[in-house]
């Protein structure tokens, strides 16, 4: 036990045991990690529902139908307008900065746990690998069940408007107009919104974690939440 | 010729805070002898727990060396210093720190998994280890199921796990009841006489102090004096009395 010899160098450990320890973490404390899903799930509902409303909204007006809601003076303008341009953008924000709220929250009040996994001789790279790993599941399985949230809202309000019309016109898959609009798709906004989520995810639960990895463990150990 | 684990050279480490700079440590030396029990004393704001990190390689110096095995720790690369910290230094806090998601034995045996030991020997070993301090029967317990003073034996068996050569406790009686703390302290110093573990403790507790070999007074950054424990008298009251 009472060695004098030089100071190795920390190995690796292989990826599985990350991935063990990672999806361990997610299940023990699945209340909480319930709730930073939630978040994530919450910002690209709310996203792609926008999006695929104004998709809903473009195909049925390219089709000629008009919403049975709308008065005349409340018509739709042709194509996409500034409004919808700004509701989408306005929707991105509330997406980036809710989900980077939920991670960054989830990240600080672990900085104690990153200090005292340091002290027991982790990497600082086996650190912000275990929460790329967390953060990257629950980015990706929030933001699918927020993607399809957030589709059932936008058809269920198609169904409102434009009645059962909007099951022949749907616009499931991409589409390029003679005139007007190009379209993305459902599909294709339901896949951009996943991996916003998770990209989002994971880069507002991996920067924080790098940080605090970088941190003399004392220094983690002191951050209180 | 004494077999030196542990050695600072003018130790300083400074904080900032804003415009402010607080000197926590300032100038500090020292020596520790492998298979000492040495004690770290000061009031609060000495710089007891400041050097306990420097020894522990938890934080840097601001200027100095801190030199363990004749090894200067500045010198060394990210991998050493995180190989340090498993192999060579258990680690005891005064507020256990241990992860709470984790059971008894998933604390013990984290260490053993940075360290690259197979799962059924460190299934092995935190079985072993849990019993020695007398948690054999709460193995699979949350930390938030335990008392404090079990929480610590939890801590001390992760201390443990990859047999250490240093043990450094940070004020590890602070948060226990009398009888508590005494049973803490007989268990640490059990390892000092039987395997050999050099340990360093900042501490308060006078009853440290009793089974200290030398003490190391730390005053405003700067040691103070070094006593021997036969130096010292020592009076410890029995529970309850003044």
């Amino acid at each position: 036990m009472n060695q004098k010899t030089p100071i190795e160098e920390q190995i690796d450990l292989p990826f599985v045991e990350s991935l063990r320890i990672s999806f361990q973490s997610l299940k023990i404390r699945f209340g909480r990690s319930i709730i930073t899903t939630a978040g994530i799930t919450l910002g690209i509902a709310f996203l792609v529902s926008v999006w695929t409303n104004n998709e809903i909204d473009l195909a049925l007006q390219e089709s000629g139908r008009q919403s049975t809601i709308n008065t005349f003076e409340e018509a739709p303008e042709q194509g996409i307008s500034t409004k919808d341009i700004w509701l989408i953008i306005m929707s991105l924000i509330v997406c980036v900065v809710g989900i980077a709220n939920s991670m960054l929250m989830a990240v600080t009040e672990r900085f104690r746990e990153i200090g005292t996994m340091k002290c027991l001789g982790a990497l600082d790279g086996f650190v912000v690998r275990l929460f790329l790993l967390e953060s990257g599941f629950q980015g990706f399985s929030g933001a699918l069940i927020g993607a399809f949230i957030g589709t059932l809202g936008a058809v269920l309000l198609g169904l409102k408007n434009y009645g059962l019309d909007l099951f022949f016109y749907f616009p499931l898959l991409p589409a390029q107009p003679e005139t007007g609009t190009m379209q993305l798709g459902v599909i294709i906004i339901i896949f951009l919104g996943c991996i916003l989520g998770m990209i989002l995810a994971v880069i507002g639960s991996s920067f924080p974690a790098w940080r605090a990895a970088k941190l003399p463990p004392a220094e983690a150990m002191r951050t209180e939440v | 010729m004494a077999d030196i684990v542990v050695k600072t050279e003018d130790v300083v480490k400074e904080y900032r805070m804003g415009s402010n700079v607080l000197r926590a440590l300032n100038g500090i030396n020292i020596e520790i002898n492998r298979g000492e029990y040495i004690s770290l004393m000061g009031p609060s704001g000495s710089g007891k727990s400041t050097l306990f990190n420097m020894i522990g390689a938890l934080d840097r110096p601001t200027e100095g060396q801190v030199y363990i095995d004749g090894q200067n720790m500045s010198k060394l690369s990210q991998r050493q210093i995180a190989a340090f910290r498993c192999h060579r230094v258990g680690y005891i806090f005064q507020s256990y720190n241990l992860l709470h998601v984790r059971s008894a034995h998933g604390n013990v045996t984290l260490p053993m998994i940075f360290a690259g030991i197979s799962e059924k020997q460190r299934n092995e070993k935190a079985e072993k280890l849990l019993d020695m301090v007398g948690l054999g029967d709460r193995i699979y317990h949350l930390p938030d199921e335990l008392s404090g003073g079990q929480r610590q034996r939890v801590a001390i068996a992760r201390a443990l796990a990859n047999d250490p050569s240093i043990i450094l406790a940070d004020e590890p009686t602070a948060n226990l009841d009398t009888i508590t703390g005494r049973e803490i302290i007989d268990l640490i110093k059990e390892l000092n006489i039987e395997q050999g573990v050099t340990v360093i403790s900042a501490t308060h507790d006078l009853k440290m102090l009793d089974v200290s070999d030398r003490i190391v007074d730390i005053r405003d950054g700067l040691v103070e004096r070094v006593r021997n424990r036969d130096e010292i008298e020592i009076e410890i009251g029995e529970v309850g009395s003044e």
